[in-house]
């Protein structure tokens, strides 16, 4: 079965088949890493854009490493939020940009739904790489590929998402992709930081992090930002590291082997001690590496629709 | 909007007149001369030379006010004027509007009321200047409510934003209650939405979009209605849009404060689910709520606790809302549909009888503003809706009279369609 | 925009094909590989520096009968890899939906050795010319050798094999089909006329 997406907005609606589709290919794309010269000629002719209004080093360099190894011709467009603002509008900047013959778009913007509002401008496959507190798909993608890898399925595995959910496109994406494949979710974090009517989502939720630790099979950790403190949303780093911080204590408490991951940037000794992140329990790195083979995936899945061809 | 004529020597025969204050129906025949109505009866063809408009098939009622309607005159004419304002209101068989003060520049002092009535003076539609709560909407210092009421303001309102300070809400109540017209607020604590897109609840966690929880709107309905206990004045409550607020006002007027309040069509006929798409045509503040808010306006309204149905018609230029939803204004068309939303969604659907809607409409605008009330009698001015209830016709943005398009009926069904409006010595038909 | 669905190959393959020849009996088949094997250790004096390495699907089964083949013969295992070139055909941008892209399997390095490439059929030779670039990038052989059960002719690039089977002309009307046992469920070749739609 091919995939059943022209765009990727979100992991909402995507199918297991998809989904699993989407990792089975990466698991090609994982081999093609591994050798001398990690690069294939796929998506020779191809153009694809990548639009970040927000800065993320991180998944930019992803996104256009997978391109480059698929030997597409990509190119950058970074801004801030404030520069744009004096500018053109996101739809004048999107019909210029596909007017120069782009085939996709990678896109990550402090808005939720402007991957959404991308596809009613323009014909190009569009990819969601994060937008605002809604989804990033690649993101969960990668770290469902990571826990196949470890655990060899997903169905039954026990996923424990730590931190800011409110704010998190991350848990957001990984909330609907670990329930479709058939792994059961537990949010944890503080109340200020927990979407509202979040449980409809069909996980369970708790404020106590040795009950998630209890609980799971893995912890994905999520990063906390300071400007949350800003907002009054807890009080002090200190006090949160106290209450959610993931600690060796912590998890030697609960006698079994926990998987940790992060999608980083990681604030060591807040949300994560030094010591977990480098445990050899965590697969923070490999997630770093699957990402670029998940995004490939994702290219390759998306750029042989020819409804994406100029 | 060429076919406005004045209303000379008119014969409306074949309708059924329906007076909105009780109810009742009667097919009978009214005769206007010179914009006041001459003759209420049968067999006034005889001898009559003006013009007979054969509204069989029409229920003829009172004019249909919208006490919330925004006319962006002065500032932003390029999304709506006085006059386009009027020709939508006049298509949606409404005679008479509310004219929010939240304009370039703010309607603060007597000149912009006067300067609003001055550009109104010839339009069939009246247009009811409401003046600021606050000098430039500032939330600081009120206005100079004395003078603008002699000017013609009706009400005040810092429609757009609440009065945040509770000590100068207390004194635009206090003083507003000398002079015996409504202070409109538009209900919001303004940190509790901080940043808020939509609804705050199971959508807004889907769409990762930030909350605006209800309890936003219902801090701000229970102190406002804390302060007009307090001080005596009238506290209208604007878009009503959440259950707790229509259980506060109803609590309220159960001990007898004198508070009243108003819901839109949109927020009786939409809810959150709607904006799955991220559709800015259904970006709007207060914005569209849930299922059982939706069950609890319609429950107010029945029992009494809502008293009108106004449109916050609130026109935005399509390159403000061809935007990404976060950068989008909030806000969407309603004067032009409102009627028929509410005579087909709610009326039709069985949600709420005729009488009461029209009543909504009609009468308790008019009464919450301290305004005459229109009447079917000889002598009196013509004042007049004529629609059909039955007819259905499908909205389509092409065919609206607002300068704007940012609408989210587009496509729908609606009965109830209006055949014409006479008002101030003029007639308008739709050319049916 | 609408399209028709993308054209699905188990469907074409169910269609009646009609078959115009066996060219190849099971028999045949089991003496061209016994053959091929012997031409390979024959001419690389032995197989002391070579590997086989078979191009999905059925280009690897064959590779796996020649390394059993040449087992039983030489008494020494010849590396053995499998190679997907999916991702190396240059039909990417005409293609409507993206086939399934296996993992390429090759547990050696092919670094100075002698890489005998094999394939089913070869035809325009684009497969061919995919595989080579694909070995390529798995570093520097001493030697590429191509092998391949049938060739059909009609070449669109200068690509030559090394190791030829059968050489079966062919109308562009027609096609040929390798059935193996291990994806088939017999062994033989036939040649049959082309689907209108495969022209």
């Amino acid at each position: 079965m091919p995939l059943q997406q022209k765009h990727l907005l979100g992991l909402e609606g995507v199918s297991a088949a998809d989904i699993g589709l989407m990792l089975d290919t990466a698991t090609t794309f994982r081999e093609i890493l591994e050798r001398p010269i990690p690069k294939v000629p796929t998506l020779r002719g191809l153009t694809v854009v990548n639009l970040f209004y927000e800065p993320s080093t991180r998944t930019r360099i992803s996104f256009e490493l997978a391109e480059k190894r698929l030997s597409a011709d990509s190119v950058n467009f970074t801004t801030s939020a404030s520069s744009v603002k004096k500018g053109e509008t996101l739809k004048d900047t999107i019909r210029n940009i596909e007017a120069m013959k782009i085939d996709m778009v990678v896109v990550r913007h402090q808005a939720a739904g402007v991957p959404h509002f991308l596809t009613q401008c323009v014909q190009a496959a569009i990819i969601n790489a994060g937008d605002g507190m809604h989804e990033h798909p690649t993101q969960a993608l990668l770290d469902m590929f990571t826990l196949r890898e470890r655990f060899g399925r997903l169905d039954g595995l026990r996923v424990a998402i730590i931190g800011d959910i409110s704010h998190s496109r991350v848990a957001g994406s990984n909330i609907r992709g670990l329930m479709t494949m058939g792994a059961e979710v537990m949010l944890c974090g503080p109340k200020t930081l927990m979407p509202r009517d979040v449980e409809k989502f069909g996980v369970q939720v708790t404020c106590d992090v040795e009950d998630a630790i209890a609980w799971a099979d893995v912890l994905n950790v999520l990063r906390i930002q300071l400007e949350r403190q800003e907002a009054g949303l807890f009080p002090t780093m200190r006090e949160y590291h106290a209450e959610f911080g993931i600690t060796r204590q912590r998890l030697e408490r609960a006698k079994k082997e926990i998987t940790i991951m992060h999608p980083g940037p990681i604030n060591r000794g807040i949300e994560l001690d030094a010591d977990v992140a480098d445990a050899d329990y965590s697969v923070i790195l490999d997630q770093v590496t699957n990402g670029v083979a998940v995004r490939m995936a994702v290219l390759y899945l998306l750029g042989g629709n020819e409804e994406s061809v100029s | 909007m060429n076919d406005i004529k004045k209303a000379k020597a008119l014969l409306l025969h074949g309708g059924e007149v329906c007076d909105a204050a009780d109810g009742n129906r009667q097919k009978i025949d009214l005769l206007i001369a010179h914009g006041r109505i001459e003759k209420i009866g049968t067999g006034l063809e005889e001898g009559f030379h003006g013009e007979k408009i054969d509204v069989s098939g029409c229920l003829v009622t009172q004019g249909v006010i919208d006490m919330h309607v925004h006319l962006r005159e002065p500032g932003r004419e390029d999304e709506e004027t006085i006059e386009s304002g009027c020709a939508a209101a006049m298509a949606g068989g409404v005679t008479a509007v509310c004219a929010m003060p939240n304009t370039t520049p703010p309607c603060d002092s007597q000149e912009v009321v006067r300067f609003l009535k001055k550009r109104a003076e010839e339009q069939l539609v009246e247009v009811l200047p409401v003046a600021c709560i606050t000098k430039k909407r500032e939330g600081k210092e009120i206005t100079e409510m004395a003078e603008l009421v002699k000017a013609g303001a009706v009400a005040f309102s810092d429609d757009g934003s609440p009065v945040v300070n509770a000590a100068v809400m207390r004194a635009a109540l206090e003083y507003s209650s000398m002079f015996e017209v409504p202070v409109i607020e538009h209900c919001e604590d303004p940190h509790l939405v901080a940043g808020g897109q939509m609804h705050e609840g199971w959508m807004s966690t889907r769409l990762g979009l930030p909350g605006m929880p209800d309890i936003a709107e219902a801090v701000m309905v229970a102190r406002n209605i804390a302060l007009a206990e307090y001080c005596g004045g009238h506290i209208h409550i604007a878009h009503v849009s959440t259950a707790k607020s229509v259980e506060y006002v109803r609590r309220a007027k159960e001990n007898g404060v004198k508070v009243t309040c108003e819901v839109t069509p949109h927020h009786l006929t939409l809810t959150d689910e709607a904006l799955i798409r991220y559709d800015t045509n259904l970006k709007m503040n207060p914005p569209l709520r849930s299922h059982e808010d939706v069950e609890a306006l319609l429950v107010g309204l029945r029992d009494g606790t809502i008293d009108v149905i106004a449109s916050d018609h609130a026109p935005h230029s399509l390159e403000e809302k061809d935007v990404e939803f976060a950068a989008a204004p909030f806000g969407i068309l309603g004067v032009e549909t409102m009627l028929g939303i509410v005579l087909s969604r709610l009326v039709q659907a069985g949600e709420l009888r005729l009488e009461e809607a029209l009543r909504k409409m009609i009468i308790a605008p008019r009464q919450v503003l301290g305004l005459p009330l229109p009447r079917f009698q000889e002598g009196e001015p013509a004042n007049v809706t004529i629609f059909r209830p039955e007819e259905s016709w499908t909205v389509r943005k092409e065919t609206l009279h607002s300068r704007s398009r940012n609408m989210p009926y587009e496509g729908w069904e609606l009965s109830g369609r209006v055949y014409g409006v006479l008002n101030r010595g003029y007639v308008w038909t739709a050319g049916l | 925009m609408l399209r028709a669905p993308a054209m699905d190959l188990k469907v074409s393959h169910a269609m009646e094909v009609k078959i115009k020849a066996k060219v190849i009996d099971q028999e045949g088949l089991k003496r061209t590989i016994s053959r091929l094997a012997l031409e390979i250790i024959e001419r690389n004096h032995g197989v002391a520096d070579i590997a086989i390495v078979g191009v999905r699907t059925r280009g690897a089964f064959i590779a796996e009968r020649l390394v059993r083949r040449i087992h039983e013969l030489e008494k020494k295992q010849v590396p053995f890899g499998i190679l997907d070139i999916t991702l190396y055909r240059d039909d990417f941008r005409k293609r409507l939906r993206q086939p399934l892209v296996q993992v390429t399997d090759i547990p050696f390095e092919i670094n100075d050795i002698d890489v005998i490439l094999v394939d089913d059929v070869l035809f325009t030779g684009r497969t061919s010319r995919a595989a080579l670039d694909a070995l390529m990038d798995f570093g520097r052989p001493a030697s590429i050798q191509l092998a391949v059960l049938v060739d059909r002719g009609h070449r669109e690039l200068p690509i030559h094999a090394d190791y030829i089977g059968k050489s079966i002309p062919t109308s562009i009307g027609e096609e040929v089909q390798v059935r193996l046992q291990e994806s088939d469920g017999e062994d033989c070749v036939l040649l049959v006329e082309a689907p209108k739609e495969v022209q």
